[in-house]
């Protein structure tokens, strides 16, 4: 056993200065965020309550997704096709509801999601084609259907229990948006760090041969990250038409590059194998901050772009480097 | 010779891939707490064999009797099913998870309400490695940070956990250095003491000598004999598989 400790002392070593660039990499740059904001921004109202908040319910849809995200990742797959989703999900929500009402419209938005989800799924999962093209098509396709299914029109949404349940409204004095942010990520975490269904998620992104051999549903672990990602940016798309009480063909359509932003700042591996729920939550909150902090610095929506897009590069870096090493 | 019925019977068996024929009458009996070495050039019918025992492929004819009952395996989850394990000489291993995860991959403990039972299967995985002196870190330790030997320990636990008659290695020394090869050799060894039946695949005749207690050689997917290891020496095992004497 002696030699088994001083065995254990190099790889135990190499394991906590991975632990620390990796895992904490989010926080660090969380907190660092806000307190450059927080200090450059203080006669701009960054810091008050009202913009605090703000910054937590516009991140809500990007916080759902962000979930699927690190499903789908995490099995080694991608899903870019949620730009369009959450669009065609809004939408038949939207013209559902205006015709049968609330509940029929909520299964309208959802089921679009889950459709879209069951395409790729079945496409990825059973014709074994690659996510990345499967989605990307369909994120075309979706757009187009987006843009035909009501004309390039923006539907109003009018009915205010729904506007109450999925935008505006509150509970126990606590927004909706936050409640459902709160809801999805504590089922997430649960669902992916302590269920089988989870564990399998992991291994099959990990190595799917192994998982295989293992006797994991590797076809069907595939098939229920791409239904799972679909599902929530159907549920962004309504939280969506909730806030803006409306549903147009343009939600969502700059969402995906954040989406995958948040994911991989928040310790999720591009390549698989490796995620996590928490991380994404602040992943996404880091980038309405962001967001926030740069309009209220006065940058333009181009310049905004530009620092967003460098502060993925490095993202994307930091857990490239980690696969790599 | 053993007075225990065998673990695993193989009768006649015979795969052949359309005209191809791979495997022809082979025939073998293991038995508990035996290690049963397997040996041939490469395209002897080794792999082709290891897929028949592990349920990958099903034999043409032929049969196979495990405990006395005759079964018929169409998948590796069958095989499992019936206590049957293979380690594999590309491991198998989820890299990037902990040796307990990895432990019961595929057959993850869970609590009451359905979720991951992770003490347990930490405790299971740190008595197992303790028992089997597979030398790693700790049971949390991720598999990539494992060196070659340590990875190797962890598959073969994996394999003795569940293996409730047979563990199959398929060479499990190939990638591994001198010493990492002798720690590995030992924790086989110990598995006899398991009741268990070991069927390995090697090209080390010094390790087919060291560890087995039979040997069966196979040349161009015929069986061409099996010795007891304590009554052959290496010369007459080598010209068995090149079939020159």
């Amino acid at each position: 056993m002696s030699s088994a400790t001083s065995n254990a002392a190099n790889p135990a070593m190499s394991m906590i200065s991975r632990i620390n660039i990796q895992q904490y990499v989010v926080y660090v740059g969380f907190l660092a965020i806000f307190l450059f904001f927080a200090i450059v921004l203080k006669d701009s109202g960054f810091l008050t309550v009202r913009n605090l908040s703000n910054i937590v319910l516009q991140t809500a849809p990007i916080t759902i997704m962000a979930i699927g995200m690190v499903f789908v990742l995490s099995a080694g797959e991608i899903d870019l096709s949620i730009g369009s989703t959450v669009a065609v999900a809004a939408l038949s929500a939207a013209v559902t509801m205006n015709a049968y009402g609330m509940i029929a419209g909520i299964a309208a938005g959802i089921g679009a999601g889950v459709a879209i989800g069951l395409v790729n799924g079945l496409l990825v999962a059973y014709v074994r084609l690659p996510s990345f093209l499967v989605t990307l098509a369909t994120l075309g396709l979706f757009a187009g259907v987006a843009r035909s299914l009501t004309n390039l029109r923006s539907i109003p949404v009018t009915d205010s229990m729904f506007t109450g349940f999925f935008g505006s409204g509150s509970l126990l004095g606590i927004p909706s948006l936050i409640w459902w942010t709160v809801i999805a990520i504590v089922a997430g975490h649960l669902i992916f760090r302590e269920t089988r269904f989870g564990a399998h998620v992991l291994a099959t992104g990990d190595n799917a041969r192994a998982a295989s051999v293992s006797g994991i549903p590797v076809p069907r672990i595939r098939l229920a990250v791409l239904v799972i990602s679909g599902a929530l940016a159907g549920l962004a798309g309504l939280l969506y038409a909730g806030r803006l009480q409306a549903a147009k063909y343009t939600l969502g359509e700059t969402d995906l590059m954040t989406v995958i932003a948040a994911v991989i700042v928040g310790g999720t591996l591009l390549n698989g194998g490796k995620g996590s729920i928490i991380g994404a939550l602040v992943g996404s909150l880091m980038m309405g901050m962001l967001n926030n902090g740069l309009i209220l610095m006065g940058l333009s929506v181009s310049d905004q772009m530009i620092v967003r897009g460098l502060i993925i590069l490095a993202a994307v870096a930091v857990s490239l480097r980690e696969k790599l090493r | 010779m053993n007075t225990q019925a065998p673990v695993l019977q193989l009768k006649d068996i015979r795969k052949n891939f359309d005209a191809v024929v791979a495997i022809e009458n082979f025939s073998l009996d293991i038995y508990p707490g035996e290690i049963v070495a397997l040996v041939g050039d490469n395209g002897a019918g080794k792999s082709t064999l290891i897929k028949i025992v592990s349920g990958v492929y099903g034999p043409s004819s032929g049969t196979i009797t495990i405990e006395g009952e005759t079964v018929a395996m169409s998948s590796a989850t069958m095989a499992r099913s019936h206590g049957i394990e293979v380690v594999y000489q590309d491991l198998a291993l989820a890299d990037q998870q902990a040796v307990y995860m990895n432990m019961f991959l595929g057959r993850e403990l869970t609590n009451g309400i359905g979720l991951l039972d992770r003490k347990t299967m930490i405790s299971e995985t740190e008595k197992l490695v303790k028992e089997l002196d597979v030398r790693i870190p700790s049971a949390h330790a991720t598999i990539r940070d494992l060196s070659g030997g340590q990875r190797q320990g962890v598959a073969i636990a994996r394999a003795t956990r569940w293996a409730k008659k047979l563990i199959l290695l398929d060479e499990p020394t190939a990638a591994l250095g001198v010493a990492e090869t002798a720690k590995v050799e030992e924790i086989v060894q110990s598995l006899k003491s398991r009741n268990i039946g070991v069927l390995i695949i090697s090209h080390s005749l010094d390790q087919v000598f060291k560890l087995s207690d039979r040997i069966c050689v196979l040349r161009r997917g015929k069986q061409i004999g099996i010795r007891k290891t304590s009554e052959t020496n290496k010369n007459e095992i080598v010209s068995m598989i090149t079939g020159v004497n």
